[in-house]
């Protein structure tokens, strides 16, 4: 609290000085014309020089999550170098520090704490579950910070410190029900999925959906701890209800054994048909493409789309990294962080972070591997919807995308 | 819940669901038999019994790289070895941390568990530096993968049968290794009375030494079949170690047979309850159960009766 109000008067009494800097180096130098001044930019003591922008990553590089994460830093990397290379933000060049959260709650505010009090970053691209988003949002709701967060979401939030460059539920799971109801005439759902509030606030829209805007049943309903492994009994439960569509949302671990012990239990995923938000190519890779192939994934982003954009990006992407490496839906999210805020601090003409939140809404990437999109008001992006099938290789062919940009809705009514 | 199944439909769920519970009852048998040996025999707890497991999986996963690139003819049987090498190098790697660590604290019981901890955590991040933060994917040879189809309604999984068979075969290896062989008579002995059996010429250090690396290297066969059912990754052995404990636990500490009978319990309280309810719900009741009981009968449902 006392750093906070001292902050702001550090801000305050800098003020006229740093607008009095601005103008004389406007009118003395027109060699700085391409990189307006640091005084100008930068008048809330952001780790911003002349030549060059603080910005920190923070996620899991060791511990459980470090699985799903490494991706995401692979990808931000790849965006910051890439920037830096056709010239950086305001003619600085990103300097990144990188923070490990270690798959663990509590160290992930620690550590965001210390990249906007210590390092003074002027955004922070990071975190990857709810939890450790929901750990780090009051440290930078407190110290002011700017958060790029990735990952496909329960939505029912909204931050002026966060842009959610991943989907909310409703944008993912909405467009998907829909598909399989009109081009596989499914009547009757089955939904499944791990036990914490990402798929059970996902299978609650998706229950509201199918009950009462599509009036079509749901059969059943269940949930297993996170980390389960034998799923015989409630595949034999599935057996018994025959539904048209088993609806899965089941993370780590756990997916690996559902999908092995479906196969083996005889249940063909190209008759049955299973719909899933939760498995993209980085799951198959532990899964493997034989166990799941004919399955359905509906997502913003599969690494088999083809357009140019993308074609660009995954030709980087395993330049950087290697010629396996496999590119999920939140791999592409991520990359997209640091390009929208290259994009937004150009727009605000600022690093300032209340001047970077302010000029969100309405910045557009074009060049996005995922095609166009653009920042709602509320913070989280417009995007495409698709429909994949997964094939032996690991990878999915498109089946199906939404014409339009599917418009993010964090609170939708009727679904609550 | 059965409302509009004909009688046949109904007995062919049933028959199924008997044989998922089997297949549960073979995987806690064959997860918890390495733990029980080195717990129940030497009173080590050992925490990184998963990630013996994990290696044994890992080993799994070389193995059939190695067939797939060196003799992709006789891919179909590569299972077999991998098993063999999962057996060994989880059997060598528990000798050799027998040799250098656990020999020290025989006599300091609670810092064996924070000791075999640290060494899982050790373990975890050697998997994700050598193999990668990712799960592996481990590809079964075709006959392995699919089911029986008994009639028509009723199939049978076979790599569930596998693991029963190979349950079965394991737990007849163990009990003729332990009551029946000189070496298993050895390991009793020093169970029951360490100096004496010294005093008699038993080299207990040996015994010792052998005893871990046999449990370790169970858990490196548990953790190659298991790569059929779950997933192969760093931290993939915890997500089998608090069963593991439980059924060594409510089983009795110092009894194979009461590992057995605890497995087979929990296994089919587990499987019928899941059928009935959602996994989560299951799982708590099936915890709330063995609580109940431990408070009752605190040692275990089968006690080794040993005179003090």
């Amino acid at each position: 609290m006392n750093l906070g109000r001292r902050q702001i008067l550090k801000g305050l009494a800098a003020m006229p000085v740093a607008s009095a800097f601005g103008a004389s180096a406007f009118f003395s130098s027109s060699a700085f014309a391409q990189a307006p001044a640091t005084s100008a930019v930068n008048t809330t003591g952001l780790a911003v020089t002349d030549t060059e922008v603080t910005v920190g990553i923070l996620h899991s590089v060791t511990g459980t999550m470090a699985i799903s994460e490494t991706g995401s830093v692979q990808a931000e990397k790849l965006a910051i170098d890439q920037i830096n290379a056709s010239g950086g933000v305001l003619g600085r060049k990103i300097k990144y520090v990188q923070e490990d959260g270690a798959s663990d709650w509590p160290t992930f505010a620690e550590k965001a704490k210390k990249l906007l009090v210590q390092d003074k970053c002027a955004s922070v691209f990071g975190c990857w579950t709810s939890a450790s988003r929901k750990a780090v949002l009051p440290v930078f709701e407190q110290y002011n910070g700017m958060l790029y967060y990735p990952t496909f979401y329960e939505g029912l939030e909204q931050s002026k410190n966060v842009i959610y460059t991943g989907q909310e539920a409703t944008q993912q799971i909405i467009a998907g029900l829909n598909w399989v109801v009109q081009n596989r005439g499914a009547q009757t759902f089955y939904l499944l999925g791990s036990d914490y509030i990402w798929p059970r606030t996902s299978n609650k829209i998706a229950r509201k959906h199918i009950e009462n805007f599509l009036n079509l049943k749901v059969v059943g309903e269940e949930y297993f701890p996170l980390g389960h492994t034998q799923f015989n009994s409630a595949i034999n439960k599935i057996k018994l209800k025959k539904p048209d569509v088993i609806y899965a949302i089941i993370v780590g671990g756990s997916n690996v054994a559902f999908y092995k012990q479906l196969k083996a239990a005889g249940i063909d995923l190209s008759k049955q048909t299973l719909l899933t938000i939760s498995v993209t190519e980085d799951e198959i890779l532990g899964i493997g493409g034989e166990n799941i192939a004919g399955a359905l994934a509906c997502m913003k982003y599969f690494q088999s789309l083809d357009n140019p954009n993308n074609k660009a990006f995954v030709e980087a992407f395993k330049k950087a990294y290697g010629p396996n490496m496999v590119i999920g839906d939140v791999t592409q999210a991520a990359y997209l962080g640091p390009w929208l805020w290259k994009l937004t601090v150009e727009k605000a003409g600022s690093f300032d972070i209340d001047k970077v939140a302010a000029a969100s809404p309405g910045v557009a990437f074009d060049k996005a591997p995922e095609g166009y999109v653009r920042i709602h008001e509320n913070h989280h992006l417009w995007s495409k919807t698709r429909v994949g099938k997964a094939r032996p290789d690991g990878q999915f062919d498109v089946l199906y995308e939404t014409a339009e940009l599917v418009e993010p809705n964090p609170f939708p009514k009727g679904y609550q | 819940m059965f409302m509009g199944y004909s009688l046949g439909e109904l007995g062919s769920i049933f028959a199924m669901q008997a044989f998922a519970g089997l297949i549960l009852f073979s995987v806690f048998v064959l997860m918890s038999l390495g733990l029980a040996i080195i717990f129940g025999q030497m009173g080590v707890i050992n925490m990184a019994h998963g990630e013996f497991m994990i290696l044994g999986a890992y080993m799994t996963y070389l193995t059939s790289q190695a067939f797939q690139a060196f003799a992709p003819g006789l891919y179909g049987i590569y299972f077999f070895v991998a098993m063999v090498v999962a057996f060994c190098a989880s059997g060598a790697l528990g000798m050799l941390v027998e040799w250098s660590m656990i020999r020290f604290l025989y006599k300091r019981p609670l810092d064996t568990l924070l000791a075999t901890w640290g060494l899982s955590l050790i373990m975890q991040q050697a998997f994700r530096s050598i193999f990668g933060a990712r799960e592996v994917g481990v590809e079964l040879p075709e006959w392995m993968m699919g089911s029986l189809a008994i009639t028509d309604t009723i199939e049978v999984q076979i790599n569930g049968l596998f693991v029963m068979g190979l349950t079965t075969l394991i737990a007849i290896a163990v009990y003729l290794l332990m009551f029946r062989s000189r070496w298993g008579l050895q390991v009793r002995a020093v169970v029951l009375n360490r100096p004496m059996a010294g005093a008699v010429g038993i080299d207990s250090e040996r015994v010792d030494r052998f005893t871990f690396g046999l449990g370790c290297g169970i858990a490196g066969i548990a953790g190659s079949a298991f790569t059929m059912i779950g997933s192969t990754g760093p931290t993939a052995g915890q997500l089998y170690i608090v069963d593991t404990f439980l059924v060594v636990v409510f089983g009795g500490a110092a009894s194979l047979a009461g590992t057995i009978a605890s497995a087979f319990t929990i296994s089919q309280a587990q499987s019928t309850m899941e059928f009935f309810m959602s996994g989560s719900m299951a799982k708590v009741l099936t915890l709330l159960v063995v609580v109940c009981i431990l408070m009752v009968r605190p040692e275990g449902l089968f006690v080794l009766k040993v005179r003090r």
